[in-house]
């Protein structure tokens, strides 16, 4: 591992050499080895991936590179890293300081948090500017200016005095990436850079940090746990695992022969737009969901009598039904009101219009009202973690529900939360234990089997395998699917995630802002998308395929732009839907242009 | 925002007016007669009779409420039963002292607490901060007559840097003020280096960090602004806690503003006083918040004053 790699004489030097590097932890039970014997070089102009799930171990390489491991609780325990002809494993603070984001910088996952709330985006990037000298007090606006201008920040002028609370997250991390290129570093570390951000706005992300990256030939350390954006930006990848180098090697020959058995896993994990296979039509069975011209409102107050002034239109007249044993698959972007629906559904906000479970209206219910219903319709959330009560057993969490509903007690409850545990693929002697002991896909399972506990005919899945590793996403969503042929379960599946999505779905809803856009059979709206929105979603997908490029973003016509809040009495246009066949309408305005 | 002002202040008139009732209604249940205490020990039941009617001390709870209350409108808190004066000349010429007092106090607490708080969260789980929280632990714990004789005892007693009482220099001011604002020190202290804590392990550290920025920087731009966002509203409600203190720290000073007054006022059952003092200390402590609210958003963009 810790040999050099070849450098070929034709081959620039390197401008980052990492070689044999372990940084540990300390933990109660001792020093941990996060990360062990780490070895790479990194060219300019290069983009070299780290890839792996988490507990790999890539942050701690971004964050050791950096010299910003948090102490005393991490430390470089061995190796050398060196930038240019500058060690940087022994460095003093002082110096290190006078390192970072001149000459190597760093962007990290979430814009919303990474910017300081209380300073304007002028402020915040002249101060790395005027900190590094780079340019004179009275430049530094300027300078701010066209840095704004370089990340292709739509009205440059106005966003120098705006603050973070007031930028979407892509023009957050568009602030982020300029104040990290605003000295010219050589090296740039990306972190997880898309990770919080929505598909098309990744895909333009991905394409300015590819397009300033030739522009300055910048050096990419590029961190992922997505093999889409791996094929998509790298020229070679190393595949970690647990701390451990497992592959290195040029991003066509990961994809096309991975060497190792831990690549080949990850790789197959990864969910393929176009791959999935063809799911059996779901007979025309009963109808379990129907929902009918609903609307979800929320009032904005203000004014001298606090009076609702303004609504936001979450949700606005949307009508659909799930059949019995069938998947239908919410998409859309954050804001367009799909969570906002899986929440209605259950009751758990006020809403307008008609929805009946199961046959039973649930419109004007009072909460106990609403007690029978919730027998038949669960929900499983996105964070496990969040979701599970860190102080009371998962055994007691998972038959719960059956005890607020009176439906068993004493020795059945024990019976049956050993039952549920079987069926989500846990052993029940891990019944006793706290969600702690669990990792991040055993707590979703937990998660299913709470839901399960009341034998309910439809599952509300909210980006319920969006926080998990592929390989963990894989195996929950194979569970899911089995429980589903096995009872005949129906799911609501919301998700961000179009690949995910083609696997599960038979049926498909594409929402913005609040309204259906398209909707029908799964390969009707995916393989043959008539929506612009839908194609523009799904053409921003990242194909994990090195060979294969993603074809280029259609243009927006500025529909980010349009806000959901409306004055009293006012609302969005309503969209009408156009029948194309009997398992496929789209609205109606995408008809008129194309 | 100014829809947003004529609100809140219509609000705060409400709040006052509900106070109002509130001591009022106390004031009329407390077992002891003002009538008794006016005419004094000597006097037949006749005189005292006599006075009760006069001060229309018989009439029915509403009566006299209603009876303060069209006085208060008219800028009348009435006359002190047993000082041969209004209540507001008696409030008006001892607030200056009690403000005076209070601002210093406030100034006091927020130098020592919000120092200390920066400092201990900056040295968390060390020496320092241990030490620092253990002292913070005593100003909280420990009475304010204690710590004003205390300190009365040695900085003005035996070291004689100050003067042991009275009012008029920036040398009678000192030990008030800090004996005063040592239990907010301690409140602040404590909440500054929790809010400190939090925000040093917030992702914006980070950044600030990955810019190469110098720590003094990272500390006094990033982290302090927004550790104290939470702090603000705290000191509107402070204001309240202040005019407890007041009460007992003025006696022991010996300081002339309207402790002093609500505390003779109480002993003697002197109502239309103690109403006075009461509005005056509740329209402070409105006022405090008020003000909490309107300077939040100058400091933090996020909150919109609608």
């Amino acid at each position: 591992m810790s040999a050099p790699e070849d450098t070929g004489p034709g081959e620039p030097r390197p401008v980052l050499t990492v070689r044999d590097l372990s940084v540990q932890v300390a933990t109660e039970a001792g020093a941990k080895t996060v990360l062990d014997g780490l070895s790479f070089d990194l060219r300019a102009g290069e983009t070299l991936a780290l890839a792996g799930e988490s507990g790999s171990g890539k942050s701690m390489t971004a964050l050791a590179i950096m010299g910003l491991l948090p102490k005393p609780m991490a430390r470089i325990s061995g190796g050398a890293i060196r930038l240019g002809d500058t060690e940087l494993t022994s460095l003093g603070e002082r110096v290190y300081r006078k390192i970072r984001s001149a000459r190597v910088a760093m962007i990290f996952q979430e814009p919303m948090t990474s910017l300081n709330p209380l300073m304007t985006v002028e402020r915040q990037i002249c101060e790395v500017l005027l900190e590094h000298g780079a340019v004179s007090r009275s430049q530094a606006p300027k300078r701010a200016l066209e840095l704004l201008r370089d990340v292709r920040l739509t009205e440059p002028e106005r966003r120098l005095s705006q603050y973070p609370h007031e930028l979407s997250g892509g023009m957050r991390q568009r602030v982020m990436i300029a104040m990290a290129l605003a000295c010219d570093p050589e090296v740039l570390i990306a972190d997880e850079p898309t990770t919080a951000l929505d598909v098309t706005v990744q895909a333009e992300i991905l394409d300015l940090i590819r397009t300033l990256q030739a522009e300055h030939g910048t050096a990419v350390l590029m961190i992922t746990h997505d093999m889409g954006v791996v094929a998509e930006m790298a020229d070679r990848v190393i595949v970690l695992r647990q701390g451990r180098q497992e592959e290195t090697a040029p991003v066509r020959d990961l994809f096309a022969a991975p060497r190792t058995e831990y690549a080949r896993m990850l790789l197959a994990a990864v969910p393929r737009l176009g791959a999935a296979p063809d799911r059996p039509e779901p007979a025309d069975s009963r109808k379990i969901v129907e929902v009918d011209d609903l609307s979800v409102r929320f009032d904005i107050a203000g004014g001298v009598l606090n009076r609702t002034v303004a609504r936001v239109h979450a949700v606005e007249g949307v009508s659909f039904h799930i059949r019995a044993g069938e998947t239908l698959a919410l998409v859309g972007e954050s804001g367009c009101g799909k969570s906002t629906i899986g929440k209605a559904l259950l009751g758990l906000v006020p809403w307008q219009g008609s929805i009946r479970i199961d046959g039973q209206q649930t419109r004007g219910r009072s909460r106990a009202a609403m007690r029978p219903v919730l027998r038949d319709i669960q929900m499983v959330f996105q964070d496990p973690g969040a979701s599970l009560d860190a102080r009371m057993t998962v055994g007691d969490q998972v038959v719960e529900p059956m005890v607020v509903h009176g439906l068993a007690r004493g020795s059945e409850l024990a019976d049956r939360a050993e039952w549920l545990f079987q069926r989500v693929g846990l052993s029940p002697d891990m019944l006793r234990r706290y969600p702690h002991e669990f990792s991040g896909g055993q707590r979703q399972r937990i998660c299913i089997a709470r839901a399960l506990s009341l034998s309910p005919k439809v599952i509300v899945a909210d980006e319920s395998v969006s926080a998990l590793d592929v390989s963990v996403q894989a195996q929950v969503l194979d569970l899911m699917q089995e429980l589903q042929a096995q009872d005949g379960l129906s799911y609501l599946f919301i998700s961000h995630d179009m690949a995910v999505i083609e696997q599960v779905a038979d049926r498909v809803v594409v929402m913005r802002l609040g309204q259906i856009m398209e909707e029908g059979a799964r390969d009707a709206v995916l393989r043959d998308p008539r929506h612009p929105y839908t194609r523009r979603l799904l053409s921003a997908v990242p194909v994990p395929d090195p060979t294969r490029r993603r074809p280029d973003l259609p243009e927006t016509s500025g529909v980010e732009e349009i806000s959901p809040i409306f004055p009293v009495g006012q609302g969005p246009a309503r969209v009408e839907l156009t029948e194309l066949s009997r398992r496929h309408r789209v609205a109606r305005d995408a008809m008129a242009k194309t | 925002m100014w829809g947003y002002l004529l609100r809140r202040l219509f609000e705060s008139a409400l709040i006052l007016l509900g106070i109002t009732f509130v001591t009022f209604v106390l004031l009329y249940l407390v077992p002891a007669d003002p009538a008794r205490q006016i005419a004094g020990r000597s006097a037949t039941a006749e005189t005292v009779a006599n006075i009760r009617d006069q001060l229309g001390l018989n009439d029915p709870l509403v009566t006299q409420y209603w009876r303060y209350l069209t006085g208060l409108f008219q800028g009348d808190m009435g006359r002190s039963y047993l000082q041969r004066a209004e209540v507001s000349s008696l409030i008006a010429s001892r607030l200056p002292a009690s403000l005076l007092l209070m601002v210093s106090a406030i100034v006091t607490e927020l130098i020592i607490g919000l120092t200390i708080g920066v400092v201990a969260a900056l040295r968390r789980n060390r020496p320092v901060d241990h030490t620092l929280m253990i002292l913070s632990f005593v100003a909280i714990s420990a009475p304010q007559f204690v710590i004003g004789i205390l300190l009365l005892y040695v900085f003005a007693v035996q070291l004689g840097w100050f003067p042991i009482g009275g009012y008029g220099t920036f040398a009678h001011l000192v030990l008030p003020s800090v004996t005063l604002g040592l239990l907010g020190a301690g409140w602040y202290s404590r909440m500054m280096r929790s809010s400190m804590i939090e925000v040093l392990n917030q992702d914006l550290v980070r950044t600030a960090r990955a810019k190469g920025l110098s720590k003094l920087r990272i500390v006094t731009r990033h982290v302090m602004p927004n550790a104290i966002l939470p702090i603000i509203a705290m000191i509107g409600i402070d204001i309240g806690l202040f005019m407890s203190g007041i009460v007992v720290v003025e006696s022991v000073f010996g300081w002339p503003g309207i402790g002093q007054l609500a505390w003779q006022a109480i002993q003697r059952v002197d109502i239309p006083v103690i109403m006075g003092v009461t509005m005056v200390s509740a329209t402070a402590i409105v006022l405090g918040n008020l003000l909490a609210d309107f300077v939040a958003p100058l400091i933090d963009p996020r909150i919109k004053t609608k």
